[in-house]
């Protein structure tokens, strides 16, 4: 998978290496530089795994203060950087260059302060998402969006990124989740936006930030909202003969005034892989399968199951099952978050992120395997069917190029077809380099020339996160509008 | 002063467009009802959304509405009610407070506004659920952003961004967001006569308990005596409100749960569905806010420092004030003064965090002083920078945020 072109790296700068990894040292101590070649290769990628850029050095640093010498430095100097929390992206959101400097805040992972009353802890970016939950759980809290990557992804990631998770029809996704950051802009300047309190004075300049995959700034510390758990949590296991009934039972929930906090969706192949994988109990003799996550009392729970029961018989479900145990319910959604783990047993495979109305799934997943099959291809589909965002996973032979090439074409057409009907082409990972072409299909030019201002505002060079979200050719564009 | 009212997307375009290329000032307005909020805006004419009305797309099981700037948030009200739906942030309606009648204004102005109920401590605020908008920007550009999809993470969140900005960077045209079922039963536990510190102390706990509070609000007892629910203005005493919204099943045993964990601060009263409809609707028209032109702020600050703010400003002048937001979201009214007590007020806000918006006053006060938070330089620096990528020509409400702006 390498279609995509990346810009030839600035002759200049490479000449220059020796001296600015001295330099870099100089800053911030040679313990806190990564200059050689063993050392880089484990940031020359992302989740992303086909594309490769060796990075001119890689930062590490340990405070904010660094984090802006560093950039000072690198603006000064005309040297492109490139944010880095975990490197779990899947677009290449993370992916280097061979002309930048990888700045990871993987060193800046402390909780700073929890403050219940208020509900919020501010904590450096570097922190994993599941250790805000973590370091809250003890007493009853939790940190609301949990994108499958939450054992590994940083909070920086997941601000860049807006990520979500399989729980955000109820809670929300980061941006409804974040009251502040601590920011270090290109130029090295710190900016402080938002705190503890619940609105912004005056431009919503969070909401700019949140999503804007790295090319404002580098965020170092963040104020979130942490939330008080549900007493209690059950999933339920609903299975149907055929998309049609399981996208319509979807409908059915939401239209009846009950919004569970997930509903997700797994079609045939896909619950093959995760229950060889988790043994969680998932039918197997079903077209398509829901896990739909209800929260309350046991009572409640009781009764709330008791009416998605009663909602799902229309659509004469083949197989329902509701769990019995929090042990059951583990399992459940360790099937269902270890999916991408699974389905890469078997295969190599190439991840969707589009997002459609529910009311186009059936003939957005019949379209799907038309365009796999008429590629020769097989899909796996996971969807987050509450809000939409589909996962279709592509499965090909990573060492059979021209297979790689038909899983770039086959995933391009899946999201125009997303955006041809209604939704878009990233619900959650985001543009990235992976998607960066195919923005002209959602956006008018006037449409990417609103938003490339914006980012001239926070890095008017465009040093930050280079190449990525935008065609290259637009940037050409945004210079002759300007 | 002309308004003129065009009735489709690229009338509208061209007018702006117009005024760019002359570098004329315009005045943008939904209906009107928050026109007195902001410094006063110069411009020879006003352009106005009213005319952009109706809902253009409801799908109620994918929970997604969208509708042209102009329409009444009233009207979409009642549609989403005829399906047993609402809007998710309550949003507040300032018409009362500012002079004008209940129930006039438009939701493009909503979100323009990012003006959020007591809904918001819980679910969040009208910018949260915005999924997409169409608008016009100061260059005369129609642009689209986000769509109309719960989850949308392609490209920067320009819609988000562009909320709350008070028509200085752009006019909304059309307005896509999320919309959540009704509550079945709605009930308020309620404890009275407590003191704004306790009252903080009640609010915060019982956010922080798994019941789903999702309102909390203080009214010392000079404002709860302006309540007009009989149930929470007869007792005499300060009103600490907590509701409780699900299936009716739910709400009792909620109701009792919490209860029990408040006991400490006194007995709790619940009332019932229909009285706390009441009492929660009136709030959300700002019921206990006097009718005239007196200086009216808005604070925001971390929930456990609203009473302090309130205290700290009362040393300098005499004030009534409520909390919202679990004492997060101060309204306070104080006697008329030269600066509507701004230097004290910012002094205060200096000291614990936040931002205070002169909500209302003489129109020759808000041309004075600072009717938004003043910013700090970085923040400032980003904003001018914003608002010049949007509108370089500066023609859209200028100065009605920050002078020059």
């Amino acid at each position: 998978m390498s279609s995509i072109l990346l810009p030839e790296p600035n002759p200049d700068i490479l000449a220059r290496r020796d001296a600015i990894i001295a330099d870099l040292k100089a800053l911030v101590g040679a313990d806190s530089v990564v200059s050689d070649e063993d050392g880089r290769r484990a940031f020359e990628t992302d989740g992303l795994t086909a594309y490769r850029k060796m990075p001119l050095a890689v930062v590490l640093p340990q405070s904010t203060e660094e984090v802006s010498a560093v950039l000072r430095y690198c603006h000064q100097n005309g040297v492109k950087v490139v944010a880095r929390g975990a490197g779990t992206s899947l677009c290449g959101g993370a992916l280097p260059a061979e002309d930048a400097v990888v700045v990871g805040v993987s060193k800046m992972n402390r909780v700073l302060d929890v403050d219940y009353a208020s509900r919020t802890a501010v904590v450096q970016t570097g922190i994993t998402n599941l250790a805000i939950s973590g370091a809250v759980g003890k007493d009853g809290f939790f940190y609301a969006p949990d994108p499958s990557s939450q054992l590994a992804c940083t909070l920086a990631g997941n601000l860049a990124m807006n990520s979500g998770g399989a729980h955000c029809l109820k809670y929300g996704v980061t941006t409804n989740n974040v009251l502040g950051v601590k920011m270090v802009l290109m130029n090295g300047e710190i900016v402080e936006i938002g705190g503890q309190h619940l609105d912004a004075p005056g431009y919503d300049l969070l909401g700019f930030i949140i999503g804007s995959e790295g090319q404002f700034g580098i965020t170092t510390e963040a104020t979130v909202r942490i939330l008080r758990a549900a007493e209690h949590a059950r999933p339920m296991l609903l299975g149907f003969a055929s998309t049609e009934d399981a996208g319509a039972c979807v409908s059915a929930i939401i239209g009846s005034g009950i919004i569970p906090v997930a509903i997700e969706y797994m079609d045939k192949p896909a619950i093959e892989v995760c229950e060889a994988f988790a043994k969680a109990g998932y039918p197997l003799d079903v077209e398509a399968l829901l896990i739909v996550e209800v929260e309350g009392s046991e009572t409640e729970i009781d009764d709330l199951l008791a009416r998605l029961v009663k909602i799902a018989e229309p659509f004469k479900p083949k197989s329902m099952k509701v769990s019995s145990s929090p042990a059951e319910s583990a399992k459940i959604w360790r099937g269902r978050k270890s999916a991408f783990g699974a389905i890469g047993r078997i295969s190599e495979y190439y991840c969707m992120d589009g997002t459609i109305p529910l009311k186009q799934l059936p003939r957005v997943l019949t379209r799907i395997s038309e365009i796999c099959g008429s590629h020769g291809l097989r899909v796996a589909n996971i969807f987050h069917a509450g809000d939409g965002n589909l996962h279709p996973l592509i499965l090909y032979n990573a060492n059979d190029p021209r297979e790689v090439e038909k899983a770039e074409l086959a995933g391009a057409d899946i999201l125009k077809l997303c955006v041809e009907v209604g939704g878009c082409l990233t619900g959650e990972h985001g543009v990235g380099v992976e998607k960066r072409e195919l923005m002209r299909h959602q956006f008018s030019e006037t449409d990417l020339l609103v938003q490339m201002r914006i980012k001239s505002v926070f890095d008017p060079d465009w040093l930050l996160n280079p190449a990525k979200v935008f065609p290259l050719a637009e940037r050409e564009m945004l210079e002759n509008a300007a | 002063m002309a308004t003129v009212r065009p009735a489709a997307e690229w009338e509208l375009s061209n007018l702006i467009l117009a005024a760019a290329e002359r570098g004329k000032p315009v005045e943008i307005m939904g209906a009107g009802t928050k026109r007195g909020v902001g410094r006063p805006v110069q411009a020879a004419v006003t352009i106005s959304t009213a005319g952009l009305r109706g809902v253009t797309l409801y799908e109620p099981t994918e929970l997604v509405m969208s509708a042209r700037a102009g329409t009444l948030v009233s009207d979409i009200e009642s549609q989403l009610a005829e399906k047993g739906q609402m809007l998710p942030f309550e949003p507040i309606d300032l018409g009362p407070a500012l002079g004008g009648q209940a129930g006039r204004g438009t939701i493009g102005a909503v979100f323009a506004t990012n003006l959020s109920g007591a809904r918001r401590v819980a679910t969040g605020s009208a910018r949260d659920h915005l999924l997409g908008v169409h608008a016009i920007n100061g260059r005369g550009e129609a642009f689209k952003s986000g769509g109309r999809v719960l989850k949308n993470v392609t490209g920067y969140d320009v819609a988000r961004g562009v909320a709350g900005s008070w028509g200085t960077l752009a006019v909304l045209t059309e307005v896509t967001f999320k919309v959540v079922p009704r509550p079945e039963r709605t009930a308020t536990v309620a404890l009275f006569g407590l003191t704004d510190d306790l009252a903080t102390e009640v609010m915060c706990q019982a956010m922080g308990t798994p019941y789903e509070v999702s309102g909390a609000v203080h009214l010392p007892q000079p404002m709860a005596q302006r309540l007009l629910t009989p149930e929470f203005r007869e007792p005499g005493k300060a009103v600490t409100a907590l509701r409780i919204e699900n299936l009716a099943s739910f709400v009792a045993y909620r109701c009792d749960k919490l209860r029990e964990n408040l006991a400490p601060y006194g007995k709790a009263e619940v009332l019932g569905d229909e009285v706390s409809r009441a009492f929660w609707g009136e709030l959300r028209r700002l019921s206990v806010l006097q009718q005239d032109s007196r200086p009216l702020w808005r604070i925001s600050t971390k929930p456990t420092n609203g009473y302090r703010v309130v205290e700290a400003i009362r040393r300098y002048m005499p004030v009534d004030a409520f909390y919202d937001w679990s004492g997060g979201l101060i309204w306070l009214e104080l006697p008329e003064a030269a600066d509507a007590g701004a230097s004290d007020i910012r002094r205060v806000i200096a000291q614990f965090g936040g931002h205070a918006t002169l909500m209302r006053a003489e129109p020759a006060v808000r041309s004075a002083i600072d009717v938004f938070q003043p910013l700090e330089p970085g923040v400032e620096r980003l904003t001018r920078g914003i608002k010049s990528a949007f509108d370089p020509a500066g023609i859209l409400n200028p100065g009605r945020m920050y002078a020059a702006i």
